[in-house]
């Protein structure tokens, strides 16, 4: 084999309490080629990049770099050996200015003074190469997610790395946004760097990637040309099985109004200014509303004031026509709100807890759970194996089982289970899909429309697009605090809504909707 | 199925292991220290440390006598640490405590339980602050209740010294730096001992209270385990955010957790000045006895069960150190009981390594 490969990992095993993350895996990356690394949440594609990136060190297996085996301890070796990484979540220092943060780790100095000039001249030069715009004085804290990426991006070329690694990078950025960072990776090509890029977006693959090593469960299910295979065939790979793209359901027939939010504010954690900025809109039995929009459009905010986690500072709520805009969580709750919340290790569940309290976290304190004070164990046992069947959590130790030890998925269908059980009028769900599997998401994407078809209303908080689409009967589009646009999903597509989630486009007659 | 069962059956007896293995290496390390300090005394010292507690039964009635308020001390951190808050004021709430309990019995005349149902009270007072001011404002309990330990303290001073008749001089004795001997002022007060005494070797030092403490180790337990109300406290304190989520009423859990941790350390001073053993003397320090429900707590992992236990050794070791004393001086006595509880303390990190080589050796058989 006389194959030009910058990078061979070869047959890695890491292993963590209680679980093989990575089985035996080969990865082979070609120079100058983009490497796709597919496979659905937990099937340890983060944790082989992770060994590579020395963040983590293989029980076993070897890592070659153009043919010679190296030893990657921690991120410095792999930087001095120019892999860099863009993490999915990415690593800046906020109050730092966008420059500060490309040289942090590697500053030239003069007599221990910074030098920036030099290292201001190379990121320009870098910036105009490739296409990067940034502004190398702004504060970390004052750019769009978009320009962090690019920040990020710039770190990596700043240092000189010629391997980059792309973990999730999309998942932030809007549709437009997207295709310019499928641009500039294509530009990165051309001048003979190797990229990997870690996904599970299939579409992506098939657009940018030259060859895709797919990964399912912590093992090597195989590595594929793109331009000789399907997307059907590599989601085959990826789940195991064939997964439908497009999703049925029966039309929609909205009936009374179930939520109905007025001229809401809520005020913002993190600046002075309001997060929800006098939102107003309905939700009637029988549909699903969708908000969507790029994260930190107030969306959080939004779901906040409506549960009322935190306090509306303006405007009311109405919960089947009573006025809940100052009641507790408890009253909303028990008036027939449920909440499948945003963060599900903040929120969602009491990690520390066993599967079988975090499933009564909403109804401890109801008769049938509670006697004079004291929890009624059994039926609290009772009640957990029920849902536990019907939902089909999976867990070491069934009813027993610590929250936290449970798979992300199975977390997210203790909470779907728990909430839908408690028959609400009212859902309101925040991506709810969430890093988790393809199983997972048709489970939950089933789940909510069927609570919309037994005649409920669904408010469903979103950011990837697929899912505004294929669920929603109405969308509304979130940008700074304000909904500015609501469409049909029919009558709309998602470069439109790309359009008025970036703030392009605004439709300020729209504020009466689409009457229903 | 099988192999997840004896898993979980380990977790209970690697944490019990640990928890040994660590009060060994604590113990090693005490006696290290010894050799170092006077090698010529230091298995005497060692023999005293240890033997001490078991050499008779006097003193084996003291090690309960002074175990139950560091058990109630314990139970206050414990319970406070379940709910999320660091309950660093239990000296203080337990100097109120023990004031309450001696007004009681000093110049209301009381019984011995309605002196120690007013300890619960003295205590419970001085926890709502800390309860409040983090429920109200925020202010981090921690800073509150150390101040109020200093609060608690001169003030008790200044009343004692300002009561006349809670002094031992007003009845009969020369002294007036320390409260009244309960024999001579109110006999009533005095616990009983419950036909312990006469156990325990005509011991002066054991009464019943270590029994009353277990009795409330356990209704703790009950409380946190098995009702709604410690379902939510421990809900806050594991994750404070799931509880808002949950309708749970954070800010009254807050105030409830931190009263009824003030009133069992309020019920530890209770117990050990209501012995007629010990008279309350003006202070010029935080009394220790609060801080040591800490490591109490912290050995236990802060199970109201496993205090009892926790509570015992740290008794126990203490009544052998104070044994020591002619041939090593108290502050090297205290560096070593310091020293092996902090190592005690060290269980978690020791729990972690065993599992470890548990499922090390379990890979490594399963390849074979």
């Amino acid at each position: 084999m006389s194959e030009d490969y910058i990078i061979e990992m070869l047959h890695i095993t890491k292993e963590f309490p209680g679980i093989k993350a990575n089985d035996d895996i080969t990865l082979q990356l070609r120079r100058g080629e983009i490497h796709a690394l597919l496979g659905e949440n937990g099937a340890g594609k983060s944790t082989l990049m992770s060994v590579l990136f020395g963040l983590y060190q293989a029980e076993k297996g070897i890592i070659k770099k153009d043919g010679q085996e190296v030893q990657i301890k921690d991120p410095n070796d792999a930087n001095r050996l120019g892999i860099g990484m863009v993490h999915q979540h990415f690593k800046l220092v906020e109050c730092f200015t966008v420059l500060d943060n490309i040289i942090l780790g590697v500053e030239d100095t003069k007599h221990g003074f910074l030098e920036k000039e030099a290292a201001r001249k190379k990121v320009m030069a870098l910036s105009e190469k490739y296409g990067l715009r940034v502004d190398p004085d702004a504060y970390v804290s004052d750019i769009s997610v978009g320009m962090q990426q690019r920040v990020e991006i710039l770190k990596m070329l700043y240092r000189d790395n010629e391997i980059l690694i792309f973990d999730e990078p999309t998942a932030v950025l809007t549709p437009q946004e997207i295709d310019e960072l499928m641009e500039i990776m294509r530009g990165f090509k051309k001048e003979g760097k190797s990229i990997l890029f870690i996904t599970h977006k299939l579409a992506e693959i098939m657009a940018v990637a030259d060859r895709c090593t797919v990964l399912r469960k912590g093992r090597y299910m195989g590595t594929k040309d793109i331009a000789g295979t399907t997307k059907e065939e590599l989601s085959r790979m990826m789940v195991g099985r064939d997964v439908q793209f497009s999703f049925e359901k029966k039309e929609c027939k909205p009936g009374e109004t179930l939520l109905s939010v007025k001229d809401l504010v809520v005020p913002s954690k993190v600046h002075k200014n309001n997060a929800v900025k006098g939102v107003s809109f309905d939700v009637h039995a029988g549909e699903i509303v969708c908000v969507a929009g790029i994260e930190g459009n107030g969306q959080s905010e939004l779901v906040f004031g409506i549960t009322g986690l935190e306090k509306a500072s303006a405007g009311s709520i109405r919960l089947c026509g009573k006025d809940i805009t100052n009641a507790s969580i408890r009253v909303r709750s028990r008036d027939g709100m449920a909440h499948i919340p945003e963060d599900r290790h903040k929120y969602g569940l009491v990690l520390d807890y066993s599967l079988e309290q975090n499933l009564v976290l909403q109804r401890y304190w109801q008769p049938e759970f509670e006697e004079h004070g004291v929890i009624k164990a059994e039926a609290v046992r009772k009640y957990s194996e029920g849902l536990i069947d019907k939902y089909d959590i999976r867990s070491g130790q069934g009813p027993l089982t610590p929250a936290r030890a449970m798979s992300g998925g199975n977390q997210q269908k203790a909470i779907i289970a728990r909430e839908i059980d408690r028959n609400p009028s009212i859902l309101v769900a925040v991506q709810p899909t969430r890093g988790l599997d393809v199983g997972a998401i048709e489970f939950i994407h089933h789940s909510l429309v069927g609570e919309r078809d037994a005649g409920k209303g669904v408010l469903l908080i979103s950011l990837e697009l697929d899912e505004v689409m294929n669920l929603s009967d109405r969308i509304l589009v979130m940008y700074e605090g304000e909904i500015v646009g609501e469409f049909r999903p029919k009558d709309t597509d998602v470069q439109e809504l790309g359009l008025y989630m970036s703030g392009a486009k605004r439709n300020t007659a729209g504020k009466e909707g689409i009457a229903v | 199925m099988n192999k997840k069962k004896s898993l979980a059956e380990n977790a209970k007896f690697v944490s019990i292991l640990a928890s040994l293995i660590s009060i060994l290496v604590g113990l090693l390390l005490g006696f290290i220290l010894l050799l170092i300090l006077k090698p010529s005394d230091a298995l005497g010292g060692m023999q005293a440390m240890l033997g001490t507690g078991f050499s008779s039964l006097d003193k084996f009635g003291k090690v309960m006598y002074q175990a139950a308020p560091l058990m109630l001390c314990g139970l206050s951190v414990g319970f406070a640490f379940k709910t999320g808050l660091f309950n660093i004021g239990a000296s203080g709430q337990y100097t109120m405590g023990a004031f309450f309990a001696l007004i009681g019995a000093i110049v209301l005349q009381l019984p011995w339980w309605a002196c120690l149902l007013l300890s619960l009270l003295g205590g419970a007072i001085w926890g709502v602050f800390p309860g409040l001011f983090k429920a109200l404002f925020n202010v981090n309990e921690v800073i509150t209740s150390i101040m109020f330990n200093w609060i608690a303290m001169f003030l008790v001073n200044l009343l004692i010294a300002n009561i006349p008749v809670m002094l031992a001089s007003a009845w009969g004795a020369s002294n007036s730096d320390r409260t009244a001997a309960l024999a001579s002022a109110n006999p009533g007060a005095i616990i009983p001992k419950g036909g312990l005494d006469a156990v325990f070797g005509n011991s002066s030092w054991v009464n019943i209270s270590v029994f009353i403490t277990i009795v409330v180790a356990v209704i703790m337990w009950f409380v946190l385990e098995k009702t709604t109300f410690g379902y939510e406290l421990k809900a806050c304190g594991l994750n404070k955010d799931a509880s808002a989520y949950a309708g749970i009423n954070a800010k009254r859990n807050i105030v409830t957790s931190m009263i009824i941790a003030g009133a069992l350390s309020g019920l530890g001073g209770g117990t050990y000045y209501l012995a007629g053993t010990i008279q309350y003397v003006l202070e010029k320090s935080i009394l220790g006895m609060g801080f040591n429900g800490i490591p109490v707590a912290l050995l236990a992992s802060s199970n109201p069960i496993g205090t009892i236990f926790s509570a015992l050794f740290i008794s126990y070791i203490q009544v052998g150190g104070a044994a020591m004393q002619p041939s090593f001086s108290s502050e090297s006595t205290n560096i070593i009981i310091s020293v092996i509880i902090y190592l005690a303390a060290f269980a978690l990190l020791i729990r972690g390594s065993i599992q470890k080589l548990l499922s090390r050796k379990k890979a490594k058989e399963a390849e074979s």
